[in-house]
């Protein structure tokens, strides 16, 4: 029997047994957000619903790929006072408390991605069984936007899983999977889509007590106790975070502490993150790279089913194994065996982090191939030789007479022009440059590097690409550096200088963590390797000459981490290790100048399209303080001071 | 029977690792599917174009049911290439090739994979009889009571180990193990330990060179889950002298027997792929062949003198084809043992074994520049499912190195079989 509800959001059918089924699908998204008006809704279902004998009700989507992804963060960005967050707030708080206190059961039937107010409506429920494909993501990302979640589940989730699991996942925001969820106690359980209904159905009717939290994790949620869980949160958090630049995760300490999770008690906490101008700064990353990521949804376009790698040094390597870990055949190629055996050497760790079915078909798909027969039948061949201006076109010769007629040739270049390498080819409309970042398995930012007389379409297919292989595509004008080393350069360059006039090397490196960024300067040139940083800086230095200290050591082969020695001894060494030394005065501001003006300079150029591109293209490829919202939005809203 | 001729258009294998104490780092489908991705990214057709695949292994382990299907959704055939496993204990490779031969010429297929492999060094070691019956006993215990019954019954001497792999190379029916078939044919024929010793340094020596001069270009290299990479078959011995083999003791009838460690076949892990066609397929795809099987011949006899299959199966073999022993070019007779390879030369030439069992007058002396000419399992090893196909490979390799026509491919089976190939090469065709 299904039953008369208009709203544009949910659909709800009341079945023979008497469960009602609620499924949200919210029109023209590929995702569920809970936005005002699917929450109003929501209010409205269950007003209907009052008029029913219900035995249960089950929440499920309509989605293929996700239960819900949260709240609509567009909607956050509409603010224009603490006022209307704190209406948002309240909304989805007195509605979830609404559904917890139903006088009948229900269970939340979740798959694939459940995040923020989705698990907020989830835990709110009284069951949550969780289907195991597609891939299950369940979490409380809300910290990586500056906020909390503000909905109950900082009040819900620890008494659930207890405060210690649930602050790690609320702090950091990360994602469980199926077998994680279920062994933390988040889901009831675990079910195959073939049985899902039914389960849910068996379940909600069920009479079993609702999940809750026990034993010594019970007591860790009351005080005493309570105050040393939170303390030790406060120690993890400052470990973390030491220059407190984030103020959302000690926030939520407080408000779990001390009001058990609920921000209607504590407005002048939550008003002093909703006004903070980190949440406007991380509301505005996650905006910038929803931006990039709908450079790499391109429909209409077939997806790559074969890549062809050429080159399995570090990059190269990297390269491939990351395609064959996303699900593309890669075929990849090197002089000999023993380099390309390299590559595997190197992905064995991110393979081995995989459950052993997964790693097996990734390794499947990575095929070594000497003799290049794959070149033959490739969507794309990806160019990752030595940068050798004659090498790479003497190879771009032979390829294009083995390639398919409608494959393209990409360069992962990250010093020579895309112009000048495609000299040689009889069809340049199809080269262009698909620059990675290293570690590739980590950095999410991949430069599509275009220029006069590229295709359109070619472009469009590498940044389609990208997003195949989950990166986050950014178009770049091709010009030295293109955009991230362009900036990077006259920044190392600047704190050699520094080191040149005498200033210690872990001073210089204090100051630029304490700024926000993952790693110092100096830190990042030795990681680099400081031939290729000389190299780099000697073809983007912006007039200045080139530091002394990096021509000695380079002299004396001292290359950084990859020689045991560069500025600092890496024997033992950790990354990270911040200096007790007090930074000088306007030492931060001399160091970050120059990335903020190169960064402006090449907007300027053209190099991107905008600002905001910048600024996404610097903070996904160097780690710049995403707190900051980018160099250029940093200097618009800063310039002068910094906090 | 009219014989369509079935066409070999390439084969790859893997190197052949000798099995050391702990599992080696690849599973028998590991194996296969490595050779095979690399045989097949240098054909013109696709995995997914394949008719079926098949795949010879004796001891594939309990994750591999079907290693044959395993092997093929792994290189990519999709899910609509047919695909099994065939099991003739040493020949299973050999099999694999046969069964793929017999469905082309009956038209069912027109090109398909055969693949040879095992991995003995992941045969599993196993409960006993008693442990399995004890842990069922307390599996069936529901109550303490019961329980504590079943702990009273059982005796520390259960948790002894049955090692998968003497089981495994034990004929079931006759009671004795492969080495000691071959003391038998060593007693039968007066085969010497000194004879046996030189023969298997030959197989070292002729391996060797045969490495030094490039002879093994059927090999792909392998890289195993951590990175390392295998180029080549790792048991071959250059410090191998008569002296040195003289000094290691009996293995199989202790104290005093002949088959050592030093004159038998080694227990290694590895794998041969093969693509065989049609002459139809061979049209359809543009493809040249390197070789083609121009007849194969199956024989049984008494499994305690199993070494002796060859003899068996190539003179049905030769003489259905109208050849005399010294008539083909070159001999491939799978080194299971120095002894059991001289068994068979000794028998071809024996008036009286050939009366016996062929009603013929003895064949001849097998010409041992012509045999085994690259070496053989002695030196590099015999993983057993894979020596099958290995031989006809390297066969075919060796004739066209030599420029030479014809051969035949011959192999002992365990529990006493023998399996045997005629092979030529595409020489006298246009």
């Amino acid at each position: 029997m299904s039953t008369e509800l208009n709203v544009k959001n949910w659909s709800l059918l009341i079945d023979e047994r008497q469960i009602a089924w609620l499924s949200i699908n919210c029109p023209e998204r590929s995702m569920n957000a809970l936005s005002t008006q699917a929450m109003e809704e929501l209010k409205t279902a269950l007003d209907h619903l009052g008029q029913h004998t219900i035995r249960g009700l089950v929440f499920l989507s309509g989605k293929s790929n996700s239960f819900i992804a949260g709240a609509d963060i567009k909607e956050f960005s509409n603010f224009s006072s603490p006022y209307d967050g704190k209406q948002l707030i309240e909304r989805g708080w007195s509605l979830f408390n609404r559904i917890e206190k139903l006088p009948f059961p229900t269970l939340a039937l979740i798959h694939g991605t459940c995040l923020g107010g989705g698990l907020e409506l989830a835990l709110a429920s009284k069951y949550r069984l969780l289907i195991d494909t597609p891939t299950p993501a369940l979490g409380l990302p809300e910290v990586m936007l500056g906020i909390y979640p503000a909905w109950g589940g900082l009040m819900r989730l620890p008494a659930l899983i207890g405060p210690q699991a649930a602050l790690d996942m609320i702090l950091t925001g990360r994602t469980l999977d199926a077998r994680k969820a279920q062994s933390l106690g988040l889901v009831d359980w675990v079910v195959a889509p073939r049985v899902a209904r039914q389960s849910a159905a068996e379940w909600v009717l069920s009479g079993r007590p609702r999940r809750q939290a026990k034993g010594l994790a019970k007591w860790l949620n009351r005080q005493p106790l309570k105050r040393l869980v939170a303390r030790q949160a406060r120690k993890n958090v400052a470990r973390k975070d030491p220059d407190a630049h984030y103020p959302a995760p000690r926030a939520i300490i407080d408000l779990w502490e001390q009001h058990n999770g609920n921000g209607l008690a504590a407005p002048d906490i939550v008003n002093r993150l909703l006004s903070s101008p980190v949440t406007a700064n991380l509301i505005r990353v996650f905006q910038l790279q929803e931006r990039l990521k709908a450079f790499g949804k391109q429909s209409g376009l077939p997806p790559v089913l074969q890549v062809h790698v050429i080159g399995a040094g570090v990059m190269g390597g990297a390269i491939a194994a990351w395609c064959a870990l996303q699900g593309i055949k890669t075929t990849l190629q090197d002089t000999d065996y023993s380099r390309i055996a390299n590559a595997f050497k190197a992905a064995a760790p991110l393979f081995a982090r995989k459950d052993r079915l997964t790693a097996q078909a990734a390794r499947d798909r990575l095929i070594p191939d000497p003799d290049g027969h794959g070149i033959a039948t490739a969507d794309l061949v990806i160019e990752a030789i030595y940068e050798n201006i004659q090498a790479k076109q003497e190879l771009y010769q032979k390829l294009e007479a083995l390639m398919k007629p409608d494959a393209f040739l990409a360069s992962n270049t990250s010093s020579l022009s895309i112009q000048a390498l495609r000299s040689g080819l009889k069809r340049p409309e199809r080269f262009l440059g698909i620059h990675f970042f290293n570690p590739v398995a980590k950095m999410p930012l991949v430069e599509i590097v275009h220029a006069e007389g590229i295709s359109p379409q070619t472009i469009d297919r590498a940044c389609a690409f990208a997003g195949q292989i989950g990166k986050l595509p950014l178009p770049v004008q091709d010009t030295p550096g293109f955009l991230v080393n362009a900036v990077l350069a006259p920044y190392m360059l600047e704190a050699m200088h520094c080191v040149d006039e005498g200033i210690d090397p872990e001073v210089i490196d204090k100051a630029m963590l304490a700024f926000g960024m993952p790693m110092g300067p100096i830190e990042l040139a030795d990681t680099v390797g400081l031939d290729i940083a000389l190299a780099a800086g000697t073809q983007l230095s912006t007039g200045k000459p080139v530091p002394n200290c990096i021509t000695r050591l380079v002299a004396q082969n001292k290359l950084g981490i990859k020689t045991g020695e560069g500025f600092y001894n890496w024997k033992d060494r950790k990354h990270g290790i911040r200096s007790n030394k007090p930074v000088p005065d306007g030492l931060t501001q001399r160091l970050i100048t120059p990335l903020i003006e190169q960064a402006r300079r090449q907007t300027e150029k053209g190099i991107t399209e905008d600002d905001d591109l910048t600024d996404a293209g610097i903070i996904f490829g160097t780690g710049f303080a995403p707190f900051r919202g980018g160099p250029l939005h940093y200097r618009k809203t800063n310039f002068g001071k910094i906090p | 029977m009219t014989f369509k001729p079935v066409y070999i258009i390439d084969g790859a294998r893997t190197p052949f690792l000798k099995a050391r104490n702990a599992p080696g780092p690849f599973s028998a489908s590991e194996l296969a599917v490595q050779t095979s991705r690399s045989l097949l990214l240098r054909q013109s057709f696709s995995a997914s174009d394949l008719d079926e695949v098949i795949v010879g292994c004796a001891s594939p382990s309990t994750d591999e049911t079907n290693i044959g299907r395993v092997v093929g959704l792994r290189i990519g055939t999709g899910y609509h290439v047919p695909a099994w496993t065939v099991m003739r204990n040493c020949a299973s490779g050999m099999q694999a090739l046969d069964s793929a031969l017999t469905n082309i010429q009956t038209g069912r297929s027109h090109l398909v994979l055969a693949v040879g492999t095992d991995a003995l060094s992941h045969a599993p070691i196993l409960f006993s009889d008693k442990m399995v019956n004890w842990l069922s006993q307390w599996n069936t215990a529901k109550k303490p009571i019961q329980k504590l019954h079943a702990i009273r019954t059982f005796r520390p001497a259960y948790l002894a180990p049955v090692i998968g792999l003497l089981k495994g190379l034990n004929d079931p029916v006759v009671g004795i193990s492969m080495g000691q078939t071959a003391e038998n044919l060593a007693w039968k024929f007066g085969i010497t330990r000194q004879e046996m010793d030189a023969y298997s340094v030959r197989s070292h020596q002729r391996t060797i060179e045969a490495q030094n001069c490039k002879q093994f270009d059927e090999i792909t290299p392998i890289i195993d889950a951590q990175g390392n990479l295998y180029t080549d078959d790792d048991g071959v011995r250059r410090d191998s002298t008569p002296d040195k083999l003289a000094k290691l003791k009996a293995v199989f009838d202790r104290p005093s027997g002949n088959i050592t460690a030093g004159n038998s076949s080694q227990v290694s892990d590895g794998a041969a792929a093969l693509i065989v066609a049609s002459a139809e397929a061979v049209q359809k795809w543009g493809l040249q062949p390197i070789g083609k099987i121009t007849d194969s011949q199956w024989a049984a006899l008494d499994p305690a003198q199993m070494g002796l299959g060859p003899v068996h199966a190539s003179i049905p073999l030769l003489q259905r084809n109208g050849l005399r022993l010294q008539d083909p070019d070159l001999w491939e007779i799978n080194e299971a043992f120095a002894a059991q390879v001289l068994g068979c030369i000794r028998a071809f030439a024996s008036e009286e074994y050939c009366q016996e069992h062929f009603n013929t007058p003895a064949w001849g002396t097998l010409d041992q520049e012509k045999l085994n000419v690259d070496g053989g399992a002695i030196a590099i090893g015999h993983p057993v499912g894979a020596s099958g196909a290995r031989i006809v490979l390297h066969l075919l390799h060796a004739l066209r190195a030599r420029n030479l026509s014809k051969g035949v491919a011959t192999i002992c089976i365990g529990g006493g079989q023998g399996g045997a190939m005629l092979i030529e090469t595409m020489k006298d065709e246009p």
